[in-house]
């Protein structure tokens, strides 16, 4: 009696599942829909992958030579040198210093929200942050040229020095030229990843129990003590994500970055100089170069690069957080 | 007792014992000076929106108007963005249309089906993988895939295609959350009611989670709206040619229906103007553009708030 139909299934025990409830279908198909994932990132992987060993592959060109910092990609104008020390430096220097002027600004806003602001004033930003989230890229690019850059290249056109009693001139800054600069592009980017660094750090505060705070204001510490000597110790791994991923974010935006920051393939010298980076150099020559010519492989390697850069924050993260469960 | 406990551990001679008299003034200015340090970041966040706001507000006035809306581009006057917008729209619709069914069934298995084992860690390390690629490189795996070895060439179709893979884990993200935001109570009464697991997914979860998920496309819409980095190399940046609505023929290049023409988009069309437009008013048309893109950004925002409230009420009071 393997095969009890009947109108209502509930009324007895429940029925042996008949061969439609034992396949699953639903089962199968949301599975193979969150799996597609897994496809999804193989295939990318494979493909760029492929793409970007063709520089050495096919090419000829020695490995080595992708370390060395000369950029001459155009073989009618000589011997070429695919050299993208410029380009990972510049994507390292734009980075590291939108996250040095992102960093305090955005885990202040998020201990604000946490901790600080009233109901009321936590109901304006958060939504407010929600829309910063949304702003394209390419918005934010275009604000860069035309209120930022302008900004930049009027107010400091002239070169500082910083000069000691003693010592004498210890630096010289160049002044802004054009205002195109790595200065630019760090601006925009902290601007565009604070977002991230504040969300995912507001987790974090969030997820401390509240009895870590009060015991801590019984102790009769001020709230900063208490911010200071017990929240951000305890919230660290989080924050430390959130810089990861703020990070992550910064070195793969293209547009806005391309847009402001001057494009100059050579070795960074000053903030106030143009650079580049490898997600303006794809964006700017990806269009202008014959696929499969050296000068275009090039270009794949750059991208496969950055997905290397990429997946290895995702891995970063993981370990941040697992280093967190065990502890 | 307390009090003569106070005194015994604060200041005696003291006028007034409290309990926070051993506070240095030192801590105290530095917490005050702590607490509007922090103030003063929500309220940068609030000024730098509120300008970012006003300057649109003004760069488009005396730009944006229906006429901007509803004609074709032209540089040397003051064009329109007509058929860009329409190509947003259209890329929109095509990926929603992919995007929303995978992502919550994706959702789904995610909430309701998937254990702790190694192939449900492998999903999360790919959600997590493809939202920490880059934009760009999204766009020239497409531009490999469906530009070249399908030589499909620039295409609406390729473009949405790559801008689902792009937005596929945050949709499945969120559909995820909106599920498991759905009482665990609710599950097992439908359950011991007979229902079988699908039946409880199908009449139970999904209907309570709609607020969720509506605000999870919403969310998700806004951000296909505004990508331009993954269709630079997938839909083509060329100006679109006057669209003819009347063309059905969906192998027409010229047909604004048909998914295999080059489909520029708002966002694309404000990077190309900027980096190559020469006509007098480029800059003129690029504000107007971007003040359009950041109020459909915003009424996405809004509307996603304000139709997630709602729905919320609607089927929480029957």
């Amino acid at each position: 009696m393997a095969q009890v139909t009947s109108k209502y299934p509930a009324a007895g025990l429940r029925a042996a599942p008949g061969l439609r409830e034992r396949i699953d279908i639903p089962r199968r198909v949301a599975f193979a829909a969150a799996a597609s994932m897994i496809f999804i990132v193989v295939l990318l992987l494979a493909f760029i992958a492929w793409q970007g060993i063709q520089l050495f592959v096919k090419d000829g060109t020695p490995v080595g030579q992708i370390l060395s910092p000369t950029w001459q990609p155009d073989s009618t104008a000589g011997p070429t040198s695919f050299g993208l020390l410029p380009f990972i430096a510049g994507t390292v220097y734009v980075t590291a210093v939108a996250l040095l002027i992102s960093t305090p600004l955005s885990v202040g806003l998020a201990l604000f929200l946490s901790e600080v602001a009233p109901r009321w004033a936590r109901s304006v930003v958060q939504p407010a942050l929600e829309i910063f989230v949304g702003i394209p890229s390419v918005v934010w690019g275009w604000l860069g040229i035309t209120i930022l850059v302008p900004f930049l290249s009027s107010t400091f056109s002239n070169d500082f020095t910083l000069s000691l009693p003693i010592v004498g001139n210890v630096f010289t800054v160049p002044g802004f030229l054009t205002g195109f600069s790595w200065m630019a592009g760090s601006l925009v980017l902290s601007v565009m990843i604070l977002p991230t660094i504040t969300s995912v750090s507001y987790d974090a505060f969030r997820a401390i129990p509240q009895e870590l705070r009060t015991g801590s204001l019984a102790l009769g510490t001020t709230r900063w003590q208490t911010i200071r000597h017990i929240l951000l110790p305890a919230a660290l791994s989080g924050v430390l994500t959130a810089i990861v991923l703020g990070m992550t974010r910064a070195a793969g935006e293209a547009l806005a970055v391309q847009m402001v920051i001057g494009n100059s393939p050579t070795m960074p010298e000053a903030i106030t100089q143009p650079v580049t980076t490898l997600t303006s150099q794809i964006t700017l020559d990806m269009g202008n170069t014959v696929f499969g010519e050296p000068w275009q492989d090039a270009l794949w390697t750059m991208s496969l690069v950055l997905l290397v850069i990429s997946i290895t924050s995702v891995v970063l993260v993981r370990v941040i957080n697992r280093r967190r469960l065990a502890s | 007792m307390t009090t003569t406990a106070g005194r015994a551990i604060g200041n005696p001679s003291g006028p007034k014992p409290s309990l926070r008299n051993k506070t240095s003034r030192g801590s105290i200015l530095a917490d005050r000076a702590a607490t509007v340090a922090l103030w003063g970041t929500g309220v940068l966040v609030i000024l730098i929106l509120g300008a970012i706001i006003l300057h649109f507000a003004l760069a488009a006035w005396g730009v944006v108007s229906l006429s901007f809306i509803l004609s074709d581009p032209s540089e040397t006057t003051l064009g329109g963005i007509f058929p860009v917008l329409w190509n947003s729209v259209y890329m929109l619709a095509l990926t929603l249309l992919i995007a929303v069914p995978v992502g919550i069934l994706g959702g789904i298995y995610m909430s309701e089906y998937a254990g702790e084992n190694p192939i449900t860690n492998a999903i999360r390390f790919a959600e997590e993988s493809i939202s920490s690629v880059p934009s760009i490189v999204v766009g020239l795996f497409g531009l490999i895939l469906f530009v070249d070895d399908f030589h499909w060439g620039f295409s609406a179709l390729g473009g949405a295609l790559a801008l689902t893979l792009f937005n596929l884990p945050l949709m499945t993200r969120l559909s995820e959350q909106a599920l498991r935001a759905v009482p665990q109570d609710e599950r097992s009464a439908s359950l011991a009611l007979g229902a079988t697991k699908w039946q409880t997914i199908r009449h139970v979860v999904l209907p309570l989670a709609i607020p969720g998920l509506i605000t999870s496309v919403i969310l998700t819409a806004g951000r296909v709206f505004g990508e331009a980095a993954v269709l630079l190399f997938t839909a083509g940046v060329g100006t679109p040619p006057h669209y003819n609505f009347l063309n059905f023929d969906l192998t027409s290049v010229a047909s604004p229906w048909s998914p295999f023409r080059p489909a520029t988009t708002l966002s694309v069309y404000i990077y190309k103007l900027q980096s190559e437009g020469l006509g007098a008013y480029v800059n003129q048309i690029v504000d107007g553009s971007a003040a359009i893109l950041i109020s459909m950004v915003l009424i996405f925002n809004l509307g996603a708030r304000y139709l997630g409230r709602v729905l919320t009420r609607r089927l929480t009071a029957v």
